[in-house]
């Protein structure tokens, strides 16, 4: 496989994972905004920063206004990082790894282009938001179906999953950072109920919500939380899940070229970091400090990928 | 303006009567219901929609993405009338070949007094480093497109002859793949000679003409200007269907004396490259130096036999249009044979008499230039005001050698499904060929292109054209 296939297939994937990341943030601000305290600006804010896009944003616009911030993270042309730029690179990227990716592969991706394309045409007015946002999930869905369905297990399948881990560990890890004051040891460490609003909108904007509830009904605690976020290997956002399936997947790339991969041996020592490590452990230390420096490493591993695979030179 | 002479419709006798390639067609189409096959048309958009079948088109803003569109009526050519055609194709390709062996040889046909030297020599096409190198098994054009134009039940005619990178061969393949889908029930009743197996072929035929330097199975990518060029979806389908790497000139870079792409695993040398860029952006040290789209030492590589190049560099002298009016003469002094294709009598404005000739009937005549393409800077007589015709003719009479002139030909039709029902619209033929040492390999049928516009004769897909699917149907 050429590199800049690799390096295709393995963005492709990266830009799918924000575009749904963005569409489910996007549906947690509006929620908030339909059932909370209407004149608060902060949770397009806070969103807008978990997404980096928060100075940007206020370079080019006065308030943090709902209907505003939905354009500018869905379509606004200001937003190099918009939704519908997300789904026109990852079909970009599509087309040119076309020997490498399934016909099905490569169909799906395309009609989610077309479907977003469509729907994006104009600002999207509130009464249409939430079929919009409904839409955007169940194309991306049926593109990692078909990823699932009929791509063969080869390289082209693990730099897909590696692309679409990284980004899902960076997005929780910046998510969790945005909020963390929420999460902090003087507000709530010993064991004392958190605010609800806001824990609500930490589960609901990483698809939490209801597996939490599951595992602990009526106990949401910072520590519960952190726990689950960072360190559950059950929930498929964790970090700590991501890590599990970066090593799996870098392991099968390293076997099957026959290399000793550096980056593989960096994924297993950070997921192996995460078995020492516990909620209260994370937070005594200071839960930023932690992003910040996961953050980093989670960076660094990406640059190892690229590297070691050659995807650019 | 002259009267337009009548046309030969491939479908209709004149008292609307099916004829004989058309009959099953015909009872089948009489039998549908009109609703029913517009929303086949629309559905047949749909499905090139939705497996991204387009090519691009740059305007000031944004990209935009174009389907060429596509006539569910097909062109239907009989067993019989086809093996006369393929032979006459397949003769007009050997003697191409021949004719690049010779003239970057010896140049028998100029020594013969067959051709001009001026022609060769002076030709942009003409590539002096190709001088007395044979390309490996001795193939200079794996790939020909030869475009044909129908004036009567048994006249074929050569149009053009596409000897450098001819395109059009994934429109072949996914309108039948569309029409299937479409229409399943047709291909049922009707023996339509099958097409899908020339990625396979055009591989096997790639690998038949590995260089010296190739020890294992050949590998073989395919090099593509990049995405923004029109043709991209049909460099990643082939390149797909074969299971070769599309490659771009930035993946690669020479290693080892090798022509190599950056792999995961690597540098990996490449055998044989199908390349579908023009000779100029090839290799920056030999032709532009600017082109950042080639590959800069291929050239010195390929004369030393580690890479095979495809089509070989130079090709393009063998469909240049100056040439063109020679070809009859090519044919017979190569094979030794009467050309079975016509050639379209051809003015050559380089002569004095000829173009006294054209300028006195211009408005009957079509020019055009002798190293145009696509449809661009030529002129339709008939279909010229005169404004259009006077400025022309300053033009011709400026750089009479640059035009070559050719009566306006009745072409064929073929009827199109439009609102109003079947409505004849002009169409041409282009046949695909794939040479190898051994082995001329012509797919059944082509890609038929159609002027849309009623009464054009322009086919052009770059000028309002469309296709058709073309079968071969075994005769009874």
């Amino acid at each position: 496989m050429l590199g800049k296939t690799a390096s295709g297939i393995f963005w492709m994937f990266r830009y799918l994972e924000r575009a749904e990341n963005i569409a489910r943030l996007i549906e947690t601000g509006h929620r908030f905004t339909l059932t909370r305290n209407r004149g608060r600006q902060d949770e397009w804010r806070s969103i807008l920063s978990a997404l980096g896009m928060d100075a940007a944003y206020r370079a080019s616009h006065e308030e943090y206004n709902a209907a505003q911030v939905v354009d500018y993270l869905l379509r606004d042309k200001t937003n190099p990082g918009n939704l519908r730029n997300l789904i026109d690179s990852a079909r970009q990227n599509a087309r040119t790894t076309r020997t490498a990716i399934t016909r099905e592969l490569w169909e799906a991706v395309n009609e989610c282009w077309i479907c977003v394309n469509d729907a994006l045409k104009r600002q999207v007015r509130e009464a249409e938001l939430p079929a919009t946002i409904d839409l955007i999930e169940r194309q991306t869905a049926q593109v990692r179906g078909a990823l699932e369905n009929t791509m063969l297990r080869n390289d082209g399948y693990n730099f897909s999953r590696v692309g679409n881990f990284i980004e899902r560990a960076d997005s929780m890890a910046r998510l969790l950072d945005v909020k963390y004051y929420v999460l902090l040891p003087s507000v709530s460490f010993v064991g004392s109920s958190l605010d609800n609003i806001q824990w609500e909108t930490i589960l609901r904007s990483t698809s939490a919500y209801s597996a939490y509830r599951w595992l602990y009904p009526g106990r949401a605690s910072a520590l519960g939380i952190a726990d689950f976020l960072i360190l559950d290997r059950r929930f498929p956002r964790s970090l700590a899940f991501c890590y599990g399936k970066l090593t799996d997947n870098l392991r099968h790339l390293a076997m099957s070229y026959g290399v000793q991969s550096d980056s593989l041996t960096e994924a297993e020592r950070i997921y192996a970091g995460f078995a020492s490590l516990t909620a209260a452990s994370i937070l005594e230390d200071g839960l930023h400090e932690f992003l910040v420096d996961f953050l980093a490493q989670n960076r660094r591993l990406a640059a190892m990928v690229e590297q070691e695979y050659r995807f650019n030179s | 303006m002259a009267t337009k002479p009548p046309c030969f419709d491939e479908m209709l006798n004149e008292d609307g009567t099916p004829r004989a390639a058309y009959a099953a067609y015909h009872k089948w189409f009489s039998e549908q219901d009109s609703t029913h096959l517009k929303q086949k048309a629309r559905d047949a958009e749909e499905f090139f929609r939705r497996t991204g079948i387009t090519f691009a088109v740059y305007g000031d803003d944004e990209a935009e993405e174009r389907l060429i569109p596509f006539d569910i009526i097909p062109r239907i050519v009989t067993a019989r009338q086809w093996t006369k055609l393929s032979r006459g194709i397949e003769q007009r390709v050997r003697a191409i070949n021949a004719f690049l062996q010779d003239i970057y040889h010896r140049q028998e046909i100029v020594r013969a007094g067959r051709l001009p030297v001026d022609l060769l020599v002076k030709n942009e096409a003409f590539v002096s480093q190709m001088i007395g190198f044979t390309p490996p098994g001795g193939v200079y054009t794996h790939i020909v497109g030869i475009d044909l134009v129908r004036t009567g039940p048994d006249e074929f005619m050569v149009l053009e002859d596409n000897a450098r990178t001819p395109s059009g061969v994934s429109y072949m393949l996914e309108n039948r793949e569309t029409m299937m889908n479409m229409f399943p029930e047709l291909f049922s009743t009707i023996r339509v000679r099958n097409v899908s197996d020339y990625p396979k072929n055009l591989r096997a035929s790639l690998s038949r003409v590995a260089p010296p330097a190739c020890t294992g199975d050949p590998v073989v990518a395919v090099l593509t200007p990049g995405i923004h060029n029109s043709a991209y979806f049909e460099h990643a389908f082939l390149a797909d269907q074969m299971g070769a790497e599309l490659v771009e000139g930035h993946d690669i870079r020479i290693v080892n004396g090798r022509v190599a792409m950056r792999t995961t695993r690597g540098y990996q040398p490449i055998d044989v490259l199908y390349r579908r860029l023009d000779d100029d952006y090839l290799d920056p040290l030999i032709f532009k130096p600017d082109s950042v789209l080639g590959i800069p030492g291929i050239f010195d590589l390929y004369r030393a036999g580690k890479i095979t190049i495809a089509n070989a560099p130079g090709t393009g002298i063998a469909d240049d249009k100056a040439i063109y009016s020679y070809m009859p003469d090519i044919v017979e002094f190569y094979t030794g044979e009467k050309p079975i294709l016509k050639n379209v009598d051809t003015w050559r404005c380089s002569e004095p008499d000829s173009l006294a000739y054209v300028l006195d009937h211009l408005s009957e005549l079509v020019v055009k230039e002798v190293h145009g393409s696509g449809g661009y800077g030529m002129l339709i007589g008939p279909a010229a005001s005169k404004k259009e015709l006077a400025a022309f003719a300053a033009k011709l009479r400026a750089k009479p050698a640059n035009y070559i002139a050719q009566p306006t030909l009745a072409l064929s039709t073929i009827p199109i499904f439009a609102n109003s029902g079947l409505a004849p619209r002009h169409v041409d033929l282009r046949p695909f060929v794939l040479v190898s040492p051994d082995k001329i390999d012509i797919t059944p049928g082509g890609l038929t292109r159609v002027a849309l516009r009623k009464g054009s004769l322009v086919v052009n897909s770059s000028q309002g054209g469309g296709t058709k699917d073309s079968w071969v149907i075994e005769d009874d």
